[in-house]
């Protein structure tokens, strides 16, 4: 994968957490993954087709994914409520979207689907052609994760390898 | 959460009525709780572009508050459906999809105005002043001036 395509969502993220947690965030690992996504706890994914295909990842821990929906939402939400799924996709929706509204903006043109939650341990499997990007943003309520699976397609993969 | 003075509908000095439409129920609270600290009052919700059309006939609001990403229908269809019926709806889209196309798009077909999510407070209690012109007047804080 390029880094032109992964750099908007390295800065959107950036962009939606500190925000979201009134508190800066650093970029830890930067790891490649060629199997089955093992999955943090709580998490969405969002999908992508178009000049671009793919999809993407966001999860957390579920004490992490309580403390950023209880720090957003200005009240204590615990663990085991829904809105804390419900968290996590508002905030791949809003990383992703963001990313993406950048990416259009340079030319490519895709569609992005609704955030669905994800329950099983492990991710979708990747694609023989597709490898994905996990990385990890180490934020003031813990670690989220963010697994990027993308691809050109149709004329955007005409004389450009992802 | 910061605290905006309150702003009222200019004709009966109500407080502005709003539908918020977003399949998030996440995004709609913390939308609610931003309205709230305007001093606006909540009177619908809709997780979809097709609940949102019969919402709005419902709760006939001042503003529509309208998500782009969602099921079933997506937001600018829902928001052109909702002014080719009420020419004088104000919808204000709020999206992450922020992109030009978008943006041009919701706007041709009857939105009056977009904001980027993660929405700032600050920015859409603007927004709404400037989408409810002269319908809209900003009240004193509560216990200011007194």
């Amino acid at each position: 994968m390029k880094m032109e395509l992964i750099q908007p969502f390295i800065n959107a993220a950036d962009a939606v957490l500190s925000q979201g947690l009134n508190s800066p965030m650093e970029i830890g690992n930067l790891t490649m993954d060629k199997d089955a996504y093992r999955l943090q706890g709580v998490a969405a994914m969002v999908e992508l087709t178009g000049d671009i295909e793919g999809r993407v990842i966001f999860d957390a821990a579920p004490k992490t994914a309580a403390k950023i929906a209880s720090k957003i939402a200005g009240t204590e939400i615990p663990e085991t409520d829904s809105l804390v799924r419900e968290a996590v996709c508002e905030l791949a929706n809003q990383v992703i979207g963001n990313a993406v509204a950048t990416l259009n903006d340079q030319g490519f043109h895709f569609r992005v689907h609704p955030p669905q939650p994800h329950t099983s341990e492990h991710g979708p499997k990747i694609t023989p052609d597709t490898e994905a990007l996990v990385l990890c943003f180490e934020t003031s309520s813990g670690n989220v994760f963010m697994n990027i699976a993308l691809r050109y397609s149709g004329s955007a993969a005409n004389g450009v390898s992802a | 959460m910061e605290q905006f003075s309150p702003i009222k509908r200019s004709k009966d000095g109500q407080a502005v009525r709003y539908l918020l439409v977003d399949d998030s129920v996440f995004a709609r609270k913390n939308l609610a709780r931003i309205i709230e600290s305007f001093g606006g009052e909540i009177a619908g919700e809709a997780g979809d572009g097709m609940t949102a059309i019969t919402e709005y006939e419902r709760a006939k609001p001042d503003i529509v508050l309208m998500d782009i990403t969602m099921p079933q229908m997506e937001g600018i269809e829902s928001a052109e459906k909702i002014v080719q019926q009420n020419p004088d709806a104000r919808i204000v889209m709020v999206s992450s999809v922020g992109y030009q196309e978008n943006i041009v798009a919701a706007l041709q077909r009857g939105a009056r105005h977009f904001v980027q999510k993660p929405v700032k407070p600050e920015v859409l209690y603007e927004v709404i002043k400037y989408v409810l012109g002269e319908d809209g007047v900003v009240a004193a804080a509560a216990g200011a001036g007194a």
